[in-house]
């Protein structure tokens, strides 16, 4: 396994489902799912979102060793005002946002599976926005595939760097 | 699975995905994705530190509510495709309206595949989702 791999688990299909909301029995009843047309459990159609669980220097999880994380605790940002990281004003990380996501389905993700993301960056470009000021976005293409080697789900993401707070 | 010969160009089908949107919905949403962006949890650093009214959602939380009523529609394992543009923050207490409209259907290499336009409104009638799917028909 690559450190990144996402091994599919029914117990973590049935949480996000419950998560979005999805009480459709194909994402956690076993009966259901092996004598319905699909054969088995799947999951949703965003699932591989939670790769992230698998990456172990994902930057929007508290690390273990409880440092360095910009949320509030004894005051309102743990980010530090000097140092390393990217957040200087303590506010910089939590100015990026999401603006699409496209996923392109070869077959359904299954528990069992082992899927290995191979991401790639893809276009860049910026845009002036009155709500929000210069906005930056940024293409990423992530490859899922299979323990086969097998092309499961194309993920494509664009984020987005805003200059301040959309406004509303 | 979508049947075609009851479907034609301009049927819609739309759900209520959520109502009242809770907080709490949004942590189970971190917990199960693992985003853990404070933006969507943590109040006191949203409202001091960035300067948001509040906290709000996940896109991906909104992508997953519209995805609901879109394999509620489709049926299990039939999208070939599914992609939107975040346009609007969801926030707590929204209640999020989801709408597939039917674009065009066609055959290609011996399978029927459907068009579909997506929009996710609130209870104001923004739009906080806009997208496309494919999904196959039999």
């Amino acid at each position: 396994m690559s450190k990144k791999d996402m091994p599919i688990e029914k117990s973590h299909i049935m949480m996000f489902a419950r998560s979005i909301g999805d009480p459709n029995p194909i994402y956690h009843d076993e009966d259901h799912a092996n004598d319905s047309d699909v054969g088995s459990i799947i999951a949703p159609p965003t699932f591989t979102q939670a790769s992230a669980q698998f990456d172990p220097d994902y930057f929007l999880r508290p690390k273990i060793d409880g440092k360095g994380w910009f949320g509030s605790g004894k005051e309102p940002t743990g980010a530090k005002k000097e140092g390393s990281s990217s957040s200087g004003d303590g506010g910089g990380a939590a100015m990026g946002l999401h603006a699409e996501q496209h996923f392109e389905y070869h077959r359904p993700v299954r528990p069992g599976d082992i899927l290995t993301p191979k991401t790639k960056p893809g276009k860049t470009w910026e845009k002036d926005s009155k709500r929000a000021g210069k906005l930056k976005f940024s293409e990423s293409v992530t490859e899922f595939r299979d323990q086969n080697g097998e092309l499961v789900v194309t993920a494509i993401g664009v984020g987005v760097q805003t200059e301040k707070p959309v406004e509303n | 699975m979508l049947d075609k010969s009851k479907l034609n160009v301009g049927d819609t089908h739309s759900e209520v995905v959520v109502e009242d949107l809770k907080r709490t919905q949004i942590v189970q949403y971190a917990g199960a994705s693992g985003d853990y962006n404070p933006l969507h949890s943590d109040e006191i650093f949203t409202t001091k530190v960035v300067g948001y009214p509040s906290v709000f959602a996940h896109g991906m939380l909104s992508m997953g509510l519209t995805g609901k009523m879109l394999t509620n529609y489709v049926g299990d394992a039939s999208l070939k495709k599914f992609g939107v543009r975040f346009t609007n923050q969801v926030w707590p207490g929204d209640t999020l309206t989801s709408k597939a409209t039917v674009m065009s259907i066609k055959e290609e290499n011996g399978e029927t595949l459907v068009d579909l336009n997506i929009e996710t409104t609130n209870q104001d009638d923004v739009t906080v989702i806009t997208g496309t799917a494919v999904a196959l028909a039999k």
